[in-house]
């Protein structure tokens, strides 16, 4: 049994080192003095300081944030109103819609991104960074579902019932009650919708105009010229942000529980 | 009157999601069927999607298929013994052990593949360490071993989640029964956990060889743009080539595994157990 | 009797194509604790959904103190609810669940205030007003749902199985506060439930329902002593039902042998179904009642003793005060008004919503 344990966390322990090595080694590198990536050549911050000055950089990286932006709130929108209104039909509407819900989630991001172009250029609409933001709404609104439609299985249709009974219009109540309900839902669907459009490259690299680039599509053309060492720095910052957004919302929620199950004592 | 009500509340509620599906899903699939089976004239044809036979797009798919095939299989070797130990760890909040796993999936997908992109290069960190222990440089980049390399790499959480998620809705009950009834730790293993798995396996399959057969970035970026992937292939047609026919006869051929992949969850995933989320 | 404030006319409701309300009548009275009793599936909360307007009936119609209320919807009326797993508001403090009502309309924050208090007081949480719905017992949540519904001062009140969820013993301490409310407030209660128990010990009317039917509507006693049909008899309490033919007025032959009764209009030589409580066997001396026969089963259940006495090739389910070892040779007798005469279904049609457990 104790021997099953060693070799259960060294498994553990192996599989951790695989997963993070690479994130690691870029940055590692992004603290190099010198531009190689095979030497070490002593510590650093002007990668840092040169990826703040570069204007390529800085202009992806605030389109990748408008993009996402936009994106992420529409699909939020459009998703929880979705929800609720595909939690109130019938059992074979309902499973229709989630059916379709279920299309671009498992297609290939390729097809997806490809037959929005087509549907983008058929419709004499210039490839812009409209059109990316649209494409991105477009596969936004799956997983918003996905994430708030649980919770609203949860609390069912009584409470908004309950609303109804109690005197509330039906606006009222969806206002005052199914959303405040739904929100931890919401919220972890807005934050999954953001996230999955910053990170985003196959549908943005065919839904974009002439000149849009976000962080992914600039790195995607930096690859075939060569990575400078500036993309470490960068690396380094993007995952210390992704690390500390996910702390926050993994945490938040969790600390917001304890919170509540204290007041059981009260 | 009040049904008529109810139903007006849905219609409003559903009407953008509604649109969104016809606008964003149904139109969009329904162009790549006009593209890949016409001519540049218009006129209908099966001679894109048959091109798929010429010899360099059956290689191309052939490589695909079986690349993403090796991935699939060594993701499902590498992450169901995880999912088997994390089941059973009691290491701090389950929560934490599992946001340790599944962190680096909501890392930039192109940074990821440039880190590996890093490591490989000939005058790359794995290599250098080579040098500075004394040992010759190897050729690792540009291999069809740093593609699938990149692809583990890459989708490996999409295959730990799904099976996480299903292991860790298995009743422990059921576990210390099959071990009641004489069953040992592998017996429990093979007889219950494997079996009890299979929509979480048949997901996390799914979500990572969807995307592993339709790549062109990983091959792009590890393969030095000097072995295609039918994902090359199409890119190609669509930004280069521009034979968007071709493009999207081919994407349509492609298209058929990936239906076949969502026959499968929609056969052995009935309840969406093993979702991403 | 006094005024009827709530009529069901001729109400058939189907979902999906299945038929589960179909030509329902009913009136409940003012000030009545009426409750629907009958096993899942039966139409008993479909009933109560439309009265609270959250089904629309496909044909019939709904009235509220005389006036058709059918198209009215459930936000307009004049009535609340008290639902199955309480639907409190877990965003809300238990102080803004209760007020929720009060606040759609608009009364004043004084006003709001003061019925908070006094409906606390009534359900026994006083100083309750700031915690949270999650850090309530089942039970707490269960009164403020009670609470919630009533501030708004409702003619009727629907209560959709409220102490479903809870344990025995809650369930029981409830059943007495529920009659208690009831009596404070004086208004009408509509209730529904599958236990029988529940439906015995609070109703002024019991209505049992099954497959969409009325089946029998009466006092609790009279449902409890005089069960209309094998279903009733049989959903009701344990029984004995056995086939039997009414041979002349007051006097029927169960298994072979005549028994007096005190029922009378049923004809000559007519086949009937003869109900008999368990408790209303009387175990003897073989030879000293109608019927010889043996003991097979006995369970000690703490008031009393059951048995399973073999008798003229019948099973009879007894319960006594005096226990008989199995292998006892015993006689049955019954008192003849404690045997319950019942029609037999005529077609197949009744026969289907008969007894179908």
């Amino acid at each position: 049994m104790k021997k099953n344990r060693v070799v259960n966390r060294i498994y553990l322990i192996l599989i951790i080192i695989f997963l993070y090595a690479p994130i690691l080694t870029l940055m590692v590198l992004s603290f190099n003095n010198g531009k190689s990536m095979g030497k070490w050549t002593g510590f650093s911050l002007h990668w840092y300081a040169e990826m703040f000055r570069d204007d390529t950089i800085m202009e992806a990286l605030r389109n990748t944030l408008v993009i996402a932006l936009i994106a992420s709130v529409a699909s939020t929108v459009i998703g929880t109103a979705a929800t609720v209104a595909i939690q109130r039909m019938r059992p074979r509407s309902r499973n229709a819609l989630l059916a379709a819900n279920n299309v671009p989630l498992l297609n290939a991001d390729i097809v997806t991104g490809i037959s929005l172009m087509l549907m983008f250029v058929a419709f004499v609409v210039t490839l812009s960074m409209g059109t990316v933001i649209l494409a991105h709404i477009t596969f936004c609104i799956p997983y918003v579902i996905l994430s708030v439609l649980p919770r609203a299985r949860e609390i069912g249709n009584s409470s908004y019932e309950a609303a109804l009974d109690l005197g509330a219009t039906p606006v009222y109540a969806f206002f005052k009650v199914t959303l405040p309900e739904l929100k931890p839902g919401i919220i972890s669907g807005f934050l999954l919708a953001f996230t999955m459009s910053v990170d985003d490259f196959i549908v943005t690299h065919f839904t974009r105009g002439a000149g849009v680039n976000t962080l992914s599509t600039m790195i995607y053309g930096m690859v075939k010229i060569g990575i400078r060492p500036t993309i470490y720095a960068l690396s380094t910052i993007v995952f210390l942000t992704v690390l500390v957004l996910l702390i926050i919302a993994n945490v938040v929620p969790a600390r917001a529980e304890k919170k509540r199950r204290e007041g059981t004592h009260a | 009157m009040f049904r008529n009500k109810k139903t007006r509340y849905t219609m409003i509620l559903s009407g953008p999601y509604l649109l969104w599906i016809i606008g964003g899903t149904l139109i969009p699939l329904i162009m790549m069927f006009y593209y890949g089976l016409t001519t540049a004239d218009g006129g209908f044809t099966l001679s894109n999607v048959f091109a798929i036979a010429e010899a360099g797009h059956a290689k191309a798919l052939g490589q695909a298929l079986l690349y993403s095939a090796v991935s699939t299989v060594v993701c499902f070797v590498l992450a169901f013994p995880l999912a088997v130990i994390l089941k059973n760890s009691k290491l701090g909040t389950k929560g934490f052990v599992v946001f340790v796993f599944i962190l680096p999936m909501w890392m930039n997908f192109l940074l990821r593949t440039m880190a590996w992109q890093v490591l490989l290069e000939k005058g790359g960190v794995i290599n250098g360490v080579l040098t500075w222990m004394g040992l010759p440089r190897m050729r690792l980049i540009n291999t069809p071993g740093a593609i699938i390399m990149g692809m583990v790499y890459d989708f490996l959480p999409f295959m730990i989640m799904p099976l996480y998620n299903v292991m860790s809705k298995i009743d422990n009950n059921v576990v210390e029964a099959a071990r009641d009834l004489g069953a040992s730790g592998w017996q429990v293993i093979y007889k219950v956990l494997l079996p009890l798995s299979v929509p979480g396996i048949v997901s996390g399959v799914t979500m990572v060889f969807v995307p592993a057969l339709t790549t062109f970035v990983i091959s792009n970026m590890l393969g030095g743009g000097k072995i295609f992937l039918i994902g090359n292939v199409i890119e190609h047609e669509f930004t280069v080539g521009d034979n968007w026919h071709l493009g999207a006869g081919l994407s349509l051929v492609m298209m058929v595994f990936i239906l076949i992949s969502m026959a499968f969850i929609a056969k052995f995933d009935k309840n969406g157990e093993g979702n991403l989320l | 009797m006094s005024a009827p404030i709530i009529e069901l006319e001729h109400i058939t409701k189907s979902f999906d194509g299945q038929m589960i309300l179909d030509d329902l009548n009913l009136t409940v009275h003012e000030n009545e604790f009426i409750t629907l009793l009958g096993p899942s599936g039966c139409g008993k909360t479909t009933t109560l959904r439309i009265i609270g307007g959250f089904e629309h009936p496909d044909q019939g119609r709904v009235l509220f103190e005389g006036k058709d209320i059918t198209e009215l919807p459930p936000n307009k009326r004049n009535l609340n609810t008290v639902f199955q797993r309480y639907a409190l508001f877990s965003h809300l403090s238990i102080a803004e669940n209760i007020a929720f009502g009060l606040k759609v309309s608009k009364k004043s924050k004084a006003y709001i205030d003061d019925k908070i208090k006094y409906a606390l007081k009534l359900v026994n949480l006083d100083g309750f007003e700031h915690r949270t719905v999650d850090s309530l017992s089942g039970g707490q949540q269960q009164r403020i749902a009670i609470a919630r519904a009533i501030v708004n001062e409702p003619k009727v009140l629907l209560l959709d199985e409220p102490l479903g969820a809870l344990d025995l013993k809650l369930r029981q301490d409830m059943q007495y506060e529920l009659i208690r409310l009831k009596n404070e407030l004086g208004i009408t209660f509509i209730y529904v439930t599958h236990d029988q128990e529940e439906a015995l010990t609070m109703s002024d009317t019991v209505v049992v329902m099954n497959q969409g039917y009325i089946q029998q509507m009466g006092t609790p006693e009279n449902i409890y002593n005089e069960p209309e049909n094998a279903f009733v008899a049989d959903f009701i309490g344990d029984s004995n039902i056995i086939g039997g033919i009414m041979l002349q007025d007051e006097l029927v032959q169960i298994l072979g042998v005549k028994f007096p009764c005190v029922d009378s209009g049923f004809g000559r030589n007519k086949p009937v179904d003869v109900v008999i409580r368990p408790e209303d066997v009387i175990l003897g001396e073989p030879g000293a009642g109608r019927l010889d026969g043996e003991v097979s089963h006995l369970i000690f259940k703490g008031l009393l003793y059951e048995m399973e006495v073999m008798a003229g090739g019948f099973e009879w389910l007894v319960q006594s005060t005096k226990c008989f070892p199995v292998g006892t040779p015993v006689s049955i007798s019954v008192d003849p008004y404690n045997i319950q005469i019942m029609n037999k279904p005529e077609s197949e049609d009744e026969e289907a919503i008969g007894v179908q457990e």
